[in-house]
């Protein structure tokens, strides 16, 4: 098993429009590269073998975390640590810090980013999910411009994205959810670093003990991050009874379809989604007000 | 491949070097700096024998470029005792609470328990074993090894260290 990488040509731009040029000139031998800890393990096991690598380090501009109206935006090249730490996100969007915690180990969160965790196109990929489930939207950088795009609309395939070649996602746009809303992300993994045999993603809202409000995402049970529409509709207007719960957890069930690996069958990992999504209702509930 | 100059500070000197591209840090420290502490385990960022501290973080010095780390301030555990030879709290720790059996995951422990005291001068135990959880020793069961990073973290803030009763 080789595990030295190809060789490649190493280019460390320092502004966003340096690197686009440099994608856009460069072609597909080139790849972005933000904390690397995705695609230096690919690289080293020759699953991929570019050319050039365009390291987005230096690019200052990919960094941070503001507060934009009522949405706060995330540079991409924010680690999963400095997610942790903000205290921004503690308390305006708690599911964050709480799924970062459940990424690899602490080594990797110091290396890892959002922007490469959501561009990727893994679906073992934790945040993917989390965005569906935020109403998150990604500003991505293309020679031709700027664009946004929906997080519901950028998974099409296990690493197939809307990011077209040559564009970089620079930020991730988010919707601060509801204060007093409750969320939760619940991960099953067979240890710490482990992606997840299935996980679930929850942000509601109560208003006299009745859900107003549901977002549901799932993590890793199909080729794309999953957005359980049907499951959250079913919810709306219930008091997470037994009854409807059961119900929505079928359907968001039902909308799965995960590969049988190492980390089970797939109809243990559908059933899997199912007991995630109910643990994240639940806590999800407990911390809503209202 | 034309190779890149890269410059960074290890251990409290200036390094200037010649480095391919595609040379991993930990290729790098063991192989052109002879610094061979930092060990290498899996090769694939699970087991957590390489890590080193760079710029105030733990990093996994397998999954990291050379080039990545140019301008960077670099540690490895060889600069971790004192230059008379006084050994560091928490090497003094794993000695003394039987942190090691083996070693091998012993000069990745110490930075990372490094890192983690530098931010959190007085862990609980939970705090200890979650920021060690990308390390993995097959020797010691980590009791010990919690054990010399509270010893450790005793010394450090000046407290008498208190072993928890089994």
């Amino acid at each position: 098993m080789p595990v030295i990488p190809g060789s490649f040509a190493y280019h460390r731009p320092a502004t966003v429009s340096e690197a686009v040029g440099l994608l856009a000139q460069l072609g597909e031998d080139a790849r972005a590269l933000a904390g690397g800890h995705s695609l230096v393990p690919m690289m080293k096991l020759r699953l991929a073998t570019p050319a050039h690598l365009v390291d987005l380090a230096g690019v200052a501009s990919l960094k941070g975390i503001q507060a934009d109206g009522n949405d706060i935006v995330i540079g991409a090249m924010t680690t999963q640590h400095e997610l942790v730490g903000s205290e921004l996100l503690r308390t305006k969007i708690p599911i964050l810090a709480e799924t970062s915690l459940v990424i690899a180990d602490p080594q990797v969160r110091y290396m890892g980013t959002l922007g490469g965790n959501v561009a990727n196109g893994d679906p073992g990929n934790d945040m993917p999910a989390v965005m569906l489930c935020l109403g998150a939207s990604y500003q991505v950088t293309g020679r031709g411009g700027e664009r946004r795009i929906p997080a519901r609309e950028f998974y099409q395939g296990a690493y197939v994205t809307a990011l077209k070649p040559g564009e970089i996602l620079t930020a991730v746009r988010i919707p601060v959810p509801p204060a007093g809303h409750g969320s939760a992300y619940e991960k099953l993994k067979r240890k710490i670093g482990d992606y997840a045999t299935a996980a679930a993603a929850v942000v509601l809202t109560m208003n006299g003990g009745k859900v107003a409000s549901c977002s549901i995402g799932l993590t890793n049970v199909a080729d794309t991050p999953l957005w359980a529409e049907e499951a959250a509709r079913i919810l709306t207007g219930s008091g997470l009874d037994p009854a409807t719960v059961k119900r929505a957890v079928a359907a968001a069930e039902a909308i799965t379809s995960p590969a049988t690996d190492n980390r089970g069958p797939a109809h243990y990992r559908t059933k899997m989604a199912g007991v995630m999504l109910a643990r994240a209702l639940a806590r999800a509930k407990e911390r809503a007000r209202g | 491949m034309a190779k890149s100059q890269i410059s960074m500070t290890v251990n409290g000197a200036p390094v200037d070097a010649l480095v391919e591209p595609r040379t991993l840090l930990i290729h790098f420290l063991r192989e052109q700096l002879n610094l061979t502490g930092p060990h290498i385990g899996c090769d694939t960022s699970h087991c957590g024998a390489c890590t080193v501290d760079l710029d105030g973080k733990s990093v996994k010095a397998c999954t990291v470029f050379a080039v990545q780390a140019n301008g960077a301030d670099v540690r490895t555990i060889e600069g971790m005792a004192a230059a008379d030879g006084t050994l560091h709290a928490l090497q003094e720790g794993f000695r003394e609470m039987h942190g090691l059996q083996c070693g091998f995951c012993t000069p990745g422990m110490i930075m990372r328990a490094y890192r983690l005291l530098q931010e959190n001068s007085a862990p609980t135990e939970a705090e200890i074993r979650f920021g060690i959880s990308g390390n993995l020793c097959r020797c010691t069961g980590y009791q010990n090894i919690v054990k010399a990073i509270q010893y450790a973290a005793a010394k450090l803030s000046g407290v008498p260290f208190q072993e928890a009763a089994e």
